[in-house]
């Protein structure tokens, strides 16, 4: 399992240039399902067909937040702006990484005081370019986070978790689960981290009677945390709302019920900022029946996001038990 | 000049009609057939060659910022609230027109007699000004104006030197017009040439637009920033005036296609057209609620660089204008099902 999910965090994949992990998790995938294909967004929409049950839809979206160059100076520095939720905060000294390889060192023009964050516009990317002529890195160019994962104990870091995570439960899922009632649409998503917009056509395309996003939550049990009660290691929590969706009761209830029945541990999740692409299924169409698992996670979108194994391993439990119901919703 | 006549056409969000009737009358003669739907898009329909069976959609918005008139007071003063983004620094002082009728007023402002020194610095908010059309009180303001009309900027459009041209409303008049260019071709796909409303104020046009033809592809044209002034420091200028149309890899509101962007790209340098990249994450255009459509549709935005838009006077290049309607033409006659894949 750290294995699947080192390859899956490591993996080049910012919100739109999905490329390349879409590729590694089509590989992953390859054979485990009855049909494959990619829509035109890019979305990764995997089929594994039931015996007549509910059409399912399984959401984890590939998309990482990043950088995007705006501009490369005549010295062959660039300037930047913030590809989804990136934050100046977790920016200064740190290392991104563009799809050729490229590493680029963030710089900030000067620090006016060590107590205050600069803003974008302060900062620039330093490639080791001496002119714009010979910078290997062009305008549009997307970086990422440069961060290997490490594995403590049960504890993981990595840059990504947010959502390779959710992936990676869904692939863990179509490696275990046996016959099933219910016809699988397992969609590895695009661009979630600028609104969602991979779920919008997908959910549309498949028109499923229901859905599940798997993606990552806040906690508060670091020092001094605004309060919430999701802590690591006490299990996947279940979506009652946050601040875009409240889950479909029904869903909720039965997920709960999954989780009791089967001597699952689980969290109840209530999340004041940020949303999964549950937002987007459930107003798909006519409207359609949709939860959330979450994985807690620490630190979400800084460069040292960390998880607890026996959350995931106990998300993909929570996801079997529920699929081998053949009532969906309560 | 077509483009004289769209930048001096009054048509805020909400109220495209004069625009649309320009439109409507010069793509007639060029196209198989002309419709207007529920919200008031023009949609004018070119079937293609036959050689492939595709959907291609171009939007270009007839809809441009203005004001709209909330109260009339007990003085005949108008006051007023923005339609779309309009930048409230420009607004005291400038003349303007208002109504059907194209009632001319100005826009009232303290003489620099009698300001304050901190009145100096200050920007006034859009709530503390109002339009004066010179009327002595109440009624007979409301002789020619009512509440809810629109007010546009009055301004004519002039050549300047250097094959350059300034005028109100070029984002995105210049689209409009590249737009009713390039239906007078006929390409090797069915065009859908959508002259949308209400972009302005949210993409609402091209929403329903996208949803009844549910295209295989897309091109907005726009009309965008170009930031080129001399500035302190060695950042992005958005886009330059002059060197040639600006082609968006992603804004605020989508993700180009890239295999769209390659196209551009490639018919650019092979048929030597300049072009320039669009500063990443500025701005949005149609192709935002298009590519959203049903299940996804292939999208792509091409830009005539404009100074100074969202104010009275923009400046474009028509050497730009002209190669965006060269770029944009060789590029749909070079489309093919492929430019459509996902890799």
């Amino acid at each position: 399992m750290i294995e699947l999910i080192r390859t899956l965090t490591e993996t080049y994949g910012p919100a739109g240039n999905e490329t390349r992990i879409r590729q590694v998790l089509r590989d992953m995938v390859k054979g485990k399902v009855d049909e494959l294909k990619v829509d035109a967004l890019g979305n990764l929409i995997a089929l594994r067909k039931g015996k007549g049950g509910r059409k399912v839809m399984l959401a984890a979206h590939m998309d990482e937040i990043g950088i995007v160059v705006n501009y490369v100076d005549e010295k062959g520095f660039l300037r930047f702006s913030a590809l989804g939720g990136v934050f100046p905060h977790t920016l200064l000294g740190n290392r991104v990484e563009f799809e050729n390889g490229v590493v680029g060192v963030i710089g900030v023009e000067k620090l006016e005081s060590p107590d205050k964050v600069p803003t974008f516009d302060k900062l620039y990317i330093d490639v080791g370019a001496e002119s714009r002529e010979d910078c290997p890195v062009k305008v549009g160019d997307i970086g990422v986070f440069s961060r290997p994962l490490i594995a403590q104990g049960q504890r993981l870091i990595a840059k990504a978790f947010d959502d390779r995570i959710g992936c990676a439960v869904l692939v863990k899922l179509l490696e275990e689960i046996g016959d099933c009632e219910h016809d699988l649409y397992i969609v590895f998503t695009v661009q979630e981290e600028l609104g969602l917009r991979g779920a919008v056509t997908s959910a549309y395309g498949i028109a499923p009677d229901v859905g599940i996003a798997v993606d990552v939550t806040r906690t508060g049990d670091t020092p001094e945390a605004p309060k919430m009660a999701v802590a690591l290691g006490k299990g996947p929590a279940v979506k009652v709302k946050d601040a875009r969706m409240i889950s479909h009761p029904g869903v909720r209830q039965a997920l709960i019920r999954a989780a009791e029945q089967n001597g699952i541990p689980y969290q109840l999740e209530v999340l004041e900022g940020g949303t999964t692409d549950a937002a987007a299924i459930q107003l798909t169409r006519e409207g359609i029946p949709t939860g959330v698992i979450s994985i807690p996670c620490r630190y979400i979108h800084t460069p040292s996001e960390m998880v607890d194994l026996r959350d995931v391993e106990n998300a993909v439990r929570l996801l079997l038990a529920y699929l081998s119901s053949k009532e969906l919703t309560e | 000049m077509l483009l004289k006549e769209l930048s001096e056409a009054i048509g805020v969000s909400g109220n495209e009609e004069k625009v649309r009737k320009i439109i409507e009358e010069y793509v007639k003669p060029h196209v198989d057939k002309v419709s207007v739907d529920s919200i008031g898009n023009l949609i004018a329909f070119k079937q293609g060659d036959g050689s492939y069976s595709l959907k291609v959609m171009l939007a270009a918005h007839m809809d441009e910022i203005g004001l709209m008139v909330t109260y009339i007071n007990e003085k005949g003063y108008l006051h007023f609230r923005p339609v779309g983004g309009v930048d409230e620094r420009i607004l005291p002082g400038k003349r303007v027109l208002v109504g059907d009728k194209a009632i001319p007023g100005v826009i009232g402002l303290k003489p620099i007699h009698l300001l304050r020194e901190e009145e100096r610095s200050q920007v006034a908010p859009v709530e503390s000004l109002v339009i004066d059309i010179g009327a002595s009180d109440k009624s007979s303001a409301e002789k020619m104006v009512k509440v809810g009309d629109y007010a546009t900027f009055d301004v004519a459009f002039q050549e300047l030197g250097a094959r350059r041209v300034k005028g109100k409303a070029f984002d995105d008049r210049a689209g409009c017009a590249v737009l009713a260019e390039l239906v007078k071709e006929r390409y090797p796909f069915d065009l859908y040439a959508v002259f949308t409303v209400q972009e302005e104020v949210g993409l609402r046009g091209a929403k329903v637009a996208a949803y009844a033809i549910e295209p295989d592809a897309a091109f907005s044209i726009e009309g965008t920033v170009a930031d080129d002034l001399p500035k302190e420091k060695d950042v992005s200028p958005t886009a330059r005036l002059g060197h040639g149309p600006a082609i968006t890899i992603m804004d605020r509101t989508f993700v180009a296609f890239h295999p769209l962007v390659r196209l551009l790209v490639e018919t650019a340098e092979a048929e030597g057209i300049p072009y320039q990249f669009k500063q990443p994450l500025v701005g949005g255009t149609d192709s935002g609620a298009i590519h959203l459509t049903k299940k996804g549709v292939p999208s792509a935005t091409v830009a005539v660089p404009c100074r100074y838009i969202h104010s009275p006077a923009s400046i474009l290049s028509l050497d730009d204008f002209e190669n965006t309607i060269r770029l944009m033409e060789a590029a749909l006659k070079r489309l093919k099902p492929e430019h459509l894949r996902v890799e």
